[in-house]
């Protein structure tokens, strides 16, 4: 693994011998979820709880004319049937903007819809009963008339003049409007030897989380007090939302995340219908639970992408960049989403095209739009799949235009390892980045110089094989500057209390959560390894609004990199206090004594002088027998939050290897690679794992992924027969690497490492795919690439 | 006819009685009668495959039987799998390998690596692959799982060898 | 999604499960491996009233050769398929077939005779069933029939079965010498529905088709027995006449749009795969090169 690693200061906290930072150790807690013994809310059960199903519109957009409920009501099972409504009466409707993104307008939202619906999948009414299959029963037997609108489906003629306005009092159907000019665009294409132009298309996609989303919402009138159990990436933004659409206090609404079937952003947000949970309990005084079937899940979880993207890029015969510039369309359904708004995307694309590199021309013009489809919003690696495809698809054109080779374009272009702290013409901050060493090293990885010796000899035989490179950045560690500056109630920092108990064990406290990556892992390898515990002494709580610090939760690559660094300086505390106490019972000085191996050691020859749980015994239980006036803490929390950069860019390339059956359309993944620099790593299997994950969701993007409306505004493919996902057949072997470049920002030094698969794979594999049929002269920048498309694309059909 | 039937059956060798209704599938009746929550429900059309289970030795989604069906059967899930510690290699390979991430998929995943080593103790990568293909795993990307699965093969043979 | 409520029976023998289906008609659903009926029942787009469960009835199972037919039980699971020697050694069409149907877990329950019954035009067993001049044998009300796997499949999803009638078996002629089999289909995952298919059955003499059978699959309503293939026997094919048959089979072909594929698409695939059928079953790569002019 190279290293530049910019802050060497002697030895950290980091470096301490017997440290976990920068091992591979396995997960904490893993058998539960091994032996399926975890409890995820799907497998939750109170006592006298109700479930719901809900009824949804069959329509994208229509009048509610009139709801007849009294046969449902009266049917086996059945509790109620609320509509949206009765539900109001407990619950206020949101709207879904940010003051930062100046401009942004929407329409107020119910918890279930009220007089009209906006999208095919929209509730109309809540069945709760004893069971979800009498729940079902009942929704067949809710009368609703529907007076059918005109959809609005086309996010290309959404804004003409003779398009339906699908909420009336914002006017038109532009939701958000981005325009940014840098340098001088017009002069730097007028100058350039080449300009190539494409439009760039992306499909719809979802998350497809294996667990659903689902939610128990537990009202005690009692108590007065709501206990919300749910798979949420985030927390404490559940409890100020629930608190204040349903009028009570922060203090009396707490959730509680155990674990989660798989998050990726599609459980960040709030939904309607999960309000409507948190409302019907209230309402009912009972639990509720929501569990989403799977069609629900493809007709309400938020989607993502769906842009068409032209771009245009100027060069030199030399290979210099000259210019980007960009046009950037998106339909994000009828409601930007509550609280974090579905602007960002488009405004990630903006700020992220070219980011990689040093030229600083740059036009963009990104515009959201609404439609009567399904909700879009942030899903992982918000933006950054579009960004990277359209400018890692922009200089191949330009390289095949001037006949260079792609690594030979980048080589000239991405800005210099040595050239930080810089910024993008866009307005980002680049601390420090690695885009040549990662270039140089995935070029040895992949041996480049083979593959295109394998390329060429195959090519003679009829086998079309591609190779495709990607650098990207990636947005990690967000500041307020990300959803707090413009009016949102979302932490951007994190707390973590450490505490050591009657044994000498560590509780630690944290406000980050737990899907899957590994939270709870990093969180006890830093307190360990700063501590001198070993980690099976380290317990980690999190996922708990009762419990845990306040803090934003684990989306945007934050976890490791902000929760991380507050684990970090919160174990120092109790580190110091711990010594300080041990230095009054043994008569040093705390410099005279170190932890290690879960007991207080002398510094200057490692002799144990103390285990912890002796010192742990004499504080709890014998304080008598300490000095006078000595109160020892062996509790400490804090909290951290960047503030310096507005976000820790990282920056990595991908490289994908493909085969095309050039009669059939199909596309062979045969390998990929990736060398990413997300800062100090902790655990590299953690980090790898992550980005073959994201690797693989973008691989489906670019292959197989979307959702498909007809011109009604019907989703077409709502279930996994149809809606395809990657699965282990199709899928390559990935190789991940490693540049080491620490942010300064924190003591840690660590960026996120979540999306950064995500971010460019697709990029990668597009340019395989057209770098595999330039025989063909046969260009695509369009995905999923389907066999249909890449068939159409070369005349075959 | 609606009504509940009786069914007699073997759970993890533990004998069972229970009333079911007809439409109830054997997911939802491992679930939410027995409890059983360690089998898992992604999609109930039987595509995800994270409801896999045996059923008389072989591996079935358990979404697409009925309870009723299993009257007279022998069942296992992943908790009688780890109870008696016949995957215990196999949990130990994916735990080294971090060959999970949110679990989910982790349960039926086993049960179908479980049923691969047991038709094949060498099994390739790509016949790995092959047999796992059915079974949905959004986090890991599956070459963590492909690797375990090829650990805990290989460990298995050696010992045997 | 759950279930709609229904009744239950487990037939106790043929006959028993004929007399319900007698009984109830159109609103009983025979269950067999389930594989395809229970997902539709689970999304509530069928409701059967009474589910009739013929899964226990031993007498539909099993592969028997009688002199020179193979009969198969309708019950016969896709597992019991891949598995049977003699499936290997009397129709290996089927073997190569059945890999590509769906995942084990799937194939543990799945049967012969649901597949065909079913009668999804994209699934595999219907066109082997072309390919292998196979008969359905079904029972009803009015005793037993045998019926030409080529006059079995009437469309999407529909048969020749009433809905009082059971499929008990099907009886396939035992591959002669000489025999050659290709299975090949486009599907965009491991066990995904195809978007083309092809199951051919040849036999060979010498350099030449003594018997060329091409069932095709998703490429229209019903499985496909390829008229086309008719003009490549008892002749030493070329190049040119290969192209002859594949624009034929372009003609004779009628299928359908959808998510995956435009008729266009389809039409070009099932050229594809003609090309490289008959190039691999005569072992003439040559034939192969220049698939898709």
């Amino acid at each position: 693994m190279s290293s530049i690693r910019s802050n060497p200061e002697t030895l950290s906290v980091l470096d301490r011998p017997n440290s976990y930072i920068g091992k591979t150790v396995p997960r904490p807690n893993l058998d539960r979820l091994l032996q399926g013994r975890g409890t995820y809310v799907s497998d939750m059960e109170l006592p006298r709880m109700a479930h719901v199903a809900f009824l949804r519109s069959p329509h994208a957009h229509a009048e509610i004319v009139s709801i007849d409920a009294s046969a449902a009501k009266q049917m086996a099972g059945v509790i109620a049937v609320v509509t949206g409504k009765e539900l109001s009466a407990v619950i206020t409707p949101w709207v879904g903007v940010l003051s930062h993104l100046k401009g942004l307008k929407s329409a107020p939202q119910s918890a279930i819809a009220i007089d009209r619906v906006c999208w095919q999948g929209e509730a109309v009414a809540a069945i709760v009963a004893t069971s979800r299959a009498a729940a079902e029963d009942a929704a067949e037997h809710v009368a609703v008339e529907y007076r059918e609108i005109e959809a609005v489906t086309d996010m290309r003629t959404a804004l003409d003049p003779a398009t339906p306005v699908i909420h009336a009092s914002l006017g038109d159907n532009l939701a958000w409007e981005r325009v940014h000019d840098a340098g001088a665009v017009d002069e730097a294409f007028a100058g350039s030897d080449a300009v190539v132009e494409a439009e760039f298309i992306f499909g719809r996609h979802t998350g497809v989380t294996l667990e659903p989303r689902s939610v128990v919402a537990d009202w005690n009138a009692a108590e007065a007090r709501l206990t919300i159990y749910q798979g949420t990436q985030a927390p404490h933004m559940v409890q100020n939302i629930a608190a204040l659409h349903l009028g009570l206090k922060e203090s009396q609404v707490r959730v509680v995340c155990k674990d989660v079937g798989g998050s990726f952003g599609i459980k960040v947000h709030i939904y309607a219908d999960e309000m409507a949970i948190y409302a019907l309990s209230k309402l009912l005084r009972r639990p509720i639970k929501f569990v989403a079937d799977r069609v629900e899940s493809f007709n309400t979880d938020i989607h993502a992408r769906d842009h068409r993207c032209k771009g245009k890029i100027g060069v030199k015969r030399d290979g210099s960049i000259t210019a980007f510039e960009i046009d950037d369309l998106t339909g994000i359904g009828p409601y930007s989403m509550y609280p974090r708004t579905s602007a960002i995307e488009a405004n990630q694309v903006v700020n992220l095209v070219g980011g990689p590199y040093t030229n600083k021309n740059y036009r963009a013009r990104a515009r959201v739009v609404y439609q009567n489809k399904n909700v879009m919003c942030q899903y992982r690696a918000v933006g950054h799949p579009i960004a990277c495809s359209v400018t890692e698809g922009l200089v191949d054109l330009a390289a095949m235009k001037i006949g260079m080779d792609p690594v030979e374009i980048r080589r000239r272009n991405l800005i210099a390892d040595d050239a930080y702290p810089c910024g993008s013409p866009s307005g980002l901050r680049f601390e420090q980045l690695s885009h040549h060493a990662s270039l140089a090293k995935i070029v040895e990885m992949m041996d480049y110089q083979a593959l295109r010796t394998e390329q060429a000899a195959l090519r003679k035989k009829g086998v079309h094989r591609g190779i495709g490179i990607a650098s990207f950045i990636e947005v990690t560690n967000p500041s307020a500057a990300f959803y707090g500056v413009g009016g949102a109630r979302i932490s951007s920092q994190d707390g973590v209390a450490v505490r050591l108990d009657a044994q000498g064990s560590v509780i630690c406290q944290t406000s980050i959560t737990e899907q899957g990556q590994g939270s709870e892992s990093l969180t006890a390898q830093i307190v360990g390894s700063v501590l001198g515990v070993s980690m099976d002494r380290v317990r980690v709580i999190l996922g708990d609004t009762d419990m845990t610090p306040y803090g934003g939760g684990t989306w945007a690559s934050r976890g490791a990199g902000i929760g991380g660094e507050a684990a970090l300086q919160a174990t120092k505390i109790l580190r110091k206090n711990i010594l300080d106490v041990a230095a009054v019972i043994l008569q040093s000085t705390p410099a005279e004594l170190d932890i290690a191996g879960n007991a207080v050691v002398n510094v200057g020859d490692g002799a144990p002088r103390i285990e912890l749980n002796e010192l742990a015994r004499i504080v709890y239980f014998r304080p008598d027998t300490l000095p006078p006036g000595i109160q020892p803490e062996l509790m400490a929390t804090k909290h951290f939050v960047p503030r310096e950069y507005p976000f820790a860019f990282t920056n990595g390339v991908q490289a994908a290897w493909v085969e095309v059956d050039t009669d059939s359309g199909f596309v062979k993944l045969l390998k990929h690679w990736v060398v990413e620099d997300c800062g100090t790593i902790i655990n590299p299997q953690l980090v790898d794992e992550q980005i073959r994950g994201g690797v693989v969701q973008g691989l489906g993007a670019a292959l197989f992924e979307k959702c498909i409306y007809d011109e009604r505004g019907q989703l077409t493919n709502a279930n996994m027969a149809d809606y395809l996902v990657p699965m282990s057949g199709e899928m390559p072997d990935i190789d991940v690497g490693h540049v080491v470049s620490p942010t300064r920002e924190s003591e840690l030094g660590a960026k996120g490492a979540g999306e950064a698969g995500t971010a460019g794979a697709a990029a990668a594999v597009t340019n395989a795919v057209n770098d595999a049929l330039s025989p063909f002269g046969t260009i695509i920048t369009e995905i999923p690439l389907t066999p249909q498309v890449i068939l159409t694309a070369m005349g075959r059909i | 006819m609606t009504a509940q039937v009786s069914i007699t059956l073997m759970v993890n060798g533990e004998r069972v009685e229970a009333q079911v209704l007809p439409r109830l599938n054997l997911a939802d009746f491992l679930r939410e009668q027995l409890k059983l929550t360690g089998t898992h429900v992604g999609c109930e059309h039987g595509v995800c495959g994270a409801c896999t289970v045996r059923v008389g030795g072989e591996i079935v989604r358990s979404c697409l039987m009925l309870a009723v069906q299993v009257d007279g059967a022998e069942v296992e899930t992943i908790e009688g799998l780890s109870d008696s510690g016949e995957i215990a290699d196999l949990q130990d390979a994916f735990r080294d390998r971090n060959a999970l991430q949110c679990g989910f998929c982790t349960p039926a995943m086993l049960m179908a690596a479980q049923d691969l080593l047991q038709q094949n103790p060498a099994p390739a990568r790509e016949e790995i692959r092959e047999h796992l293909s059915g079974n949905y795993c959004r986090c890991t990307g599956y070459q963590a799982i492909i690797d375990a699965v090829e650990n805990a093969a290989r460990a298995r043979v050696g010992r045997t060898a | 999604m759950k279930a709609s409520a229904f009744a239950y029976a487990r037939a106790t023998s043929v006959a028993n499960a004929l007399e319900l289906l007698v009984l109830h008609g159109e609103k009983a659903r025979v269950l067999s491996g389930g594989q395809s009926l229970i997902p539709a029942i689970n999304l509530r787009l069928v409701a059967p009233e009474l589910i009739v469960d013929i899964s226990d009835l031993k007498e539909l199972r099993g592969i028997a050769v009688k002199g020179e037919t193979l009969v198969i039980g309708a019950l016969t699971r896709h597992a019991d398929l891949l598995k049977s020697s003699d499936i290997v050694k009397c129709a290996p069409l089927l073997k190569a077939a059945v890999a590509h149907v769906a995942h084990p877990a799937i194939r543990n329950r799945g049967t012969i005779g649901g597949s065909l019954a079913q009668a999804d035009p994209a699934s595999e067993l219907p066109a082997c069933m072309l390919a292998l001049g196979a008969t359905i044998v079904v029972r009803g009300p009015g005793g037993e029939r045998r019926i030409a796997a080529e006059d079995f499949f009437t469309g999407i999803y529909e048969t020749k079965l009433a809905p009082q009638d059971l499929l008990v078996a099907l009886e396939l002629p035992v591959a002669r010498k000489g025999s050659a089999h290709f299975f090949q289909e486009f599907a965009r995952r491991h066990g995904d529905y195809a978007i083309v298919g092809l199951a051919a059955q040849a036999l060979l003499q010498g350099d030449r088709f003594a018997d060329l059978r091409l069932g095709y699959f998703a490429v229209g309503d019903k499985p496909v027995l390829a008229k086309a293939a008719g003009r490549l026997t008892g002749v030493a094919v070329t190049p040119a006449l290969l192209a002859e048959v594949s624009d034929a089979l372009s003609d004779e072909l009628d299928p359908q749009q959808d998510q995956q594929a435009t008729p266009a698409m389809r039409r070009h695939l099932a050229k594809v795969l003609l090309r490289r059928s008959v190039a691999t079953l005569l072992n003439r790569p040559d034939l192969q090169a220049g698939a898709t002019a």
